[in-house]
């Protein structure tokens, strides 16, 4: 039976191998631009995604240095810098959720570890992959057109010089009326750069299911899989079914502007809330792409890094499916204030707390993986457990929100932005870094200093709790959402929330420096640092272009007893006689 | 001046309306539930992770389970009767908040980008909201323009006012005083800037009494037009985009605007006469002035003709270019703007 063993040369202590890996395969700006290798697709999709990511933490240290106090801060007349507010919130807004939050963990560490978590050479149709990528940048070029257009004119830039429009205003959910009526021009390329957008992300969505059903190898039966491969299922689903909603919501709102249809005019017979329907029926399950691959990471990292089988497989696999479907039935808790009626309100309500649950039941599975561990604390282990903190509370504050009668009190306030930032920062961006940290060595071949990753967390997770915990209080006490201005006696709350995202600011570049410090002076990395038994830790680090030179049976992927640590070497090895007995066999841990 | 809060929990704003309290028991059901289950988590992960830290020397862990039928029921079952609980608490709280008790006393509520107009049954349109407390009040929601949110944290209620539709919620008062009146969902440049006020009297005898003098200045001793227009522009917004001292705003001053000469956008000039300023008021849209843009919302409707002949006699009094009315009240002058609320 073959059970795949390193590459010759891939664990050993010496400098970059100049093995031919994925980077060093060909060369050439076109090998990379026109590759259909889904490593290099990922590392792509990381460059633009991280860019996208600093563009819009510029935005979001501006709007909250405006907050500082309730008068102008960047400007000295009130209406300029309420302007300048209203661009910048929305921006900070649209190009968070579009362009890096959304794709990111699929995008980057799907299309990365996917193949080869399935010990496969390659997604199902690479240059599906390819046109992905290209639908990503080419969404981006419409942002970054209404962006610069935008920052141009504010700095003195005739606006006949930027034809077809430029800064966003509305809010990153373009609510009509003022979308299609009042909105600056730069709505239009904006929504164009969205729709563009969408296809990556329904592209995606087809290989990756296409891949999860055809390319499983030998031993790998669904309850076989790592449970990251159930999250990015899940994921794809969603993506599939829903992204293309927010498309046609794109194009009818664009139609509404450009050519007066009235779908959404009232005093063409249309109704305002009915785009508000079309658009968090994608908007709500597009937050379940974010936080499903993210709680698909946090399964992988807890298990590596405690050292230990995940706890309740089958339930966490199921979570994640039930998560994806009732996902889509919960949009209407968007809506409780908008004059729907009570009937509607009580259905969206009840079913909003059901998806509440398989949540809970992932998060008391990953605590108790980390029982009779053997618990590295890591950089992605420290991500991790900050996830676990971040998500349990910024999951249960989702509680005062589905309850139809505290709703009322809080939405369109300070309570639901600390909300979302919880889950989408608190909890998806951690999970966002512990995949980063966790597959750095695999991606690039290094090892990361944990010191400084360690540093970076820590300072991270208390520049976001003084930023954005503060928020919920604010929000309760009455201080609405998207203000530019505020009554005095919020000053405080503000300026704690702005210190904090300074904190924020500098525990993010560290983090960042960390990683950039990794790729010229860390250690190489061996194929398996950290001891963990999915396949793509049977690979080099980095992998060679077609990942695996035969393609290896899956045994259980949380047997981390299969790994014994050399002490001479200083490195995990794969106990062969155990894995011969493990491979193709039933998992040594039954599940029932 | 706003009461000081007399808040139950350190983040909830004053209890004014007979919801208030309900909406504040489920709030704290939920706090206390959100605190055990955090506690719970983040104490069971550090005692795992200080207890279970990797240490050379320790051995083989004995194995332990991956799995555990009875935790994963207990752990789905209970959470799952807590979030019914909530579901139905929160629920039957709307529901009180949904049904308006019989006899209620009609409000209409106006919102437009960036102000507030509320219009009382017999006719008369404030710039605040008045109610007498322990009496159902009904509102009834609608915007000129786009959607705005009708948000009153003290009442704990909130909803979205829609172009071409009434929305409906009801209030009765538990409390006398003044209580801030928020817009809460986004509308463009001001919506930071579009507080107003809800007065609650203490008797329903007060309550009249305030909408009798409001709805009739002209039957006040003191009245005379040009006092009744100065105060009208203050309490109805006018300036929040327009100031009486010279400087420039949102729309322009109103000092010396009174027979000037106007260019407009598409070229034409004119005088600004008494004709000028009604259809600058009625009809917005029809000319612009030259360097201002086009958002000012009309008031046909909202403003009764006399109150229009009223702010004329306001922008006369003072205008370089009209010799004034002697009898003006000089106290006119000292009700010149304030700066727009803060």
């Amino acid at each position: 039976m073959a059970v795949y063993a390193p590459a010759p040369g891939a664990a050993t202590h010496e400098p970059h191998p100049r093995g031919d890996n994925y980077l060093t395969h060909s060369r050439g700006i076109m090998s990379w631009l026109f590759s259909l290798d889904h490593k290099r697709i990922g590392i792509m999709y990381m460059m633009g995604i991280l860019a996208s990511f600093f563009v819009g933490g510029v935005f979001a240290v501006l709007l909250r240095t405006e907050l500082l106090t309730p008068g102008p801060t960047f400007s000295s007349s009130r209406e300029a810098a309420w302007n300048f507010y209203n661009h910048t919130f929305t921006l900070h807004g649209a190009v968070m959720v579009f362009l890096f939050i959304i794709p990111a963990i699929p995008a980057i560490l799907g299309n990365f570890v996917l193949p080869i978590m399935l010990g496969a050479k390659d997604v199902a149709f690479p240059r599906l992959n390819l046109l992905s990528l290209w639908c990503w940048f080419g969404g981006a070029i419409f942002f970054s057109y209404v962006l610069l257009g935008g920052i141009l004119v504010a700095a003195g830039l005739d606006p006949k010089y930027v034809p077809g429009g430029f800064g966003l205003d509305t809010g990153w959910t373009f609510y009509t009326p003022y979308s299609t009526a009042r909105a600056t021009d730069g709505t239009i390329a904006a929504l164009l750069g969205v729709f563009v957008l969408g296809f990556s992300s329904i592209l995606t969505g087809v290989n990756f299911i296409a891949t999860i059903h055809m390319l499983r190898p030998r031993g790998m039966t669904w309850f076989r899989m790592p449970l990251f491969l159930w999250a990015l299922y899940g994921t794809a689903v969603i993506q599939l079914l829903a992204t293309p909603v927010l498309a046609i919501t794109g194009l009818l709102l664009l139609a509404e502007r450009l050519l007066g249809i009235g779908i959404f005019d009232p005093a063409l017979g249309g109704d305002p809330i009915l785009y508000q329907h079309f658009f968090w029926f994608y908007s709500h399950p597009a937050v379940y792409i974010m936080i499903l691959p993210a709680m698909g990471v946090i399964s992988e990292v807890i298990s590596a890094h405690s050292r230990k089988h995940i706890f309740g497989y089958n339930f966490i696999a199921y979570s994640s499916i039930a998560i994806a479907l009732l996902s889509f039935l919960v949009w209407g808790h968007h809506m409780f204030a908008s004059g729907q009626s009570p009937l509607a309100n009580a259905v969206f309500s009840l079913f909003t707390f059901s998806v509440a649950i398989p949540s809970a039941i992932k998060v008391f599975n990953w605590v108790s993986t980390m029982y009779k561990g053997d618990i590295r604390f890591t950089t992605p282990m420290i991500c991790a457990m900050s996830f676990l903190v971040l998500f349990t509370f910024g999951g249960l504050t989702g509680l005062f929100l589905g309850a139809l009668s505290n709703n009322i009190h809080v939405r369109g306030t300070y309570f639901i932005v600390a909300h979302f930032h919880y889950v989408m920062v608190g909890s998806v961006l951690f999970a966002f870094l512990a995949g980063m940290y966790h597959w750095w060595p695999k991606m690039f071949g290094r090892m990361t200093n944990i010191f400084w990753g360690n540093v970076g967390a820590i300072t991270l997770l208390i520049g976001f709790n003084l930023t954005f915990f503060i928020q919920f209080i604010a929000g309760s006490l009455g201080m609405p959402r998207r203000y530019a201005t505020y009554p005095e006696h919020f000053t405080i709350y503000h300026q704690i929330s702005t210190i904090g995202s300074y904190v924020m600011a500098a525990g993010l570049i560290l983090l960042f420096l960390n990683l950039l410090h990794s790729l010229l002076r860390g250690k190489a990395a061996p194929a398996n640092p950290w001891g963990a038994n999915t396949l793509d830790w049977h690979c080099a680090s980095p992998p060679p272009h077609d990942n695996f030179p035969v393609e290896p049976v899956a045994g259980d992927p949380y047997d981390m007893k299969a790994w014994k640590w050399d002490e001479p070497t200083q490195q995990w090895v794969l106990d062969e006689d155990r894995a011969k007995t493990v491979a193709g066999t039933e998992p040594t841990i039954h599940h029932h | 001046m706003l009461k000081l809060s007399r808040t139950i929990a350190f983040s909830l704003p004053e209890q004014a309306s007979t919801v208030a309290p309900d909406v504040d028991w489920l709030f704290h059901f939920i706090l206390w539930t959100t605190v055990f289950f955090c506690i719970l988590i983040f104490v069971l992960m550090l005692v795992f992770a200080i207890k279970y830290r990797h240490r050379p020397e320790r051995g083989d862990e004995s194995p332990s389970p991956g799995h555990n039928t009875a935790l994963e029921l207990t752990w789905t079952i209970v959470p799952t009767i807590i979030v019914l609980l909530i579901f139905f608490y929160g629920f039957r709280g709307y529901l009180d908040m949904s049904v308006v008790p019989p006899n209620s006393y009609d409000i209409q509520v106006k919102s437009w980008m960036w102000n507030w107009g509320f219009i009382y049954p017999n006719g008369h349109v404030d710039s605040e909201l008045h109610i007498p407390k322990d009496q159902p009040v009904r509102l009834v929601l609608t915007s000129d323009d786009v959607i705005h949110s009708f948000y009153v944290p003290a009442f704990r209620i909130q909803k979205f006012t829609v172009p071409g539709r009434y929305n409906r919620i009801w209030v009765q008062a538990t409390e006398a005083g003044e209580f801030p009146i928020y817009c809460a969902e986004y509308c463009g440049l001001n919506h930071s800037e579009m507080e107003a006020k809800v007065v609650v009297h203490e008797t329903r005898e007060e309550f009249d009494r305030w909408l009798e003098v409001a709805s009739n200045p002209e039957m006040q001793p003191d009245f005379h037009p040009v006092k009744a227009g100065a105060q009208l522009a203050q309490a109805r917004g006018c300036l929040q985009c327009h100031t009486t001292d010279g400087t420039a705003s949102t729309g322009p001053t109103w000092l010396n605007l009174f027979g000037s000469q106007r260019t407009f956008t598409d070229g034409t000039s004119a005088v600004a006469d008494e004709d000028y300023i009604r259809e600058s008021i009625f009809y917005p849209a029809r000319r612009i002035t030259q360097g201002y843009p086009n958002t000012m919302p009309s008031y046909l409707g909202v403003l009764r003709d006399r109150e229009v002949d009223w702010l004329i006699a306001y922008l006369k009094d003072i205008s370089e270019h009209h010799q004034g009315d002697p009898t003006a009240p000089a106290a006119a002058k000292a009700v010149q703007a304030q700066p727009p609320p803060q």
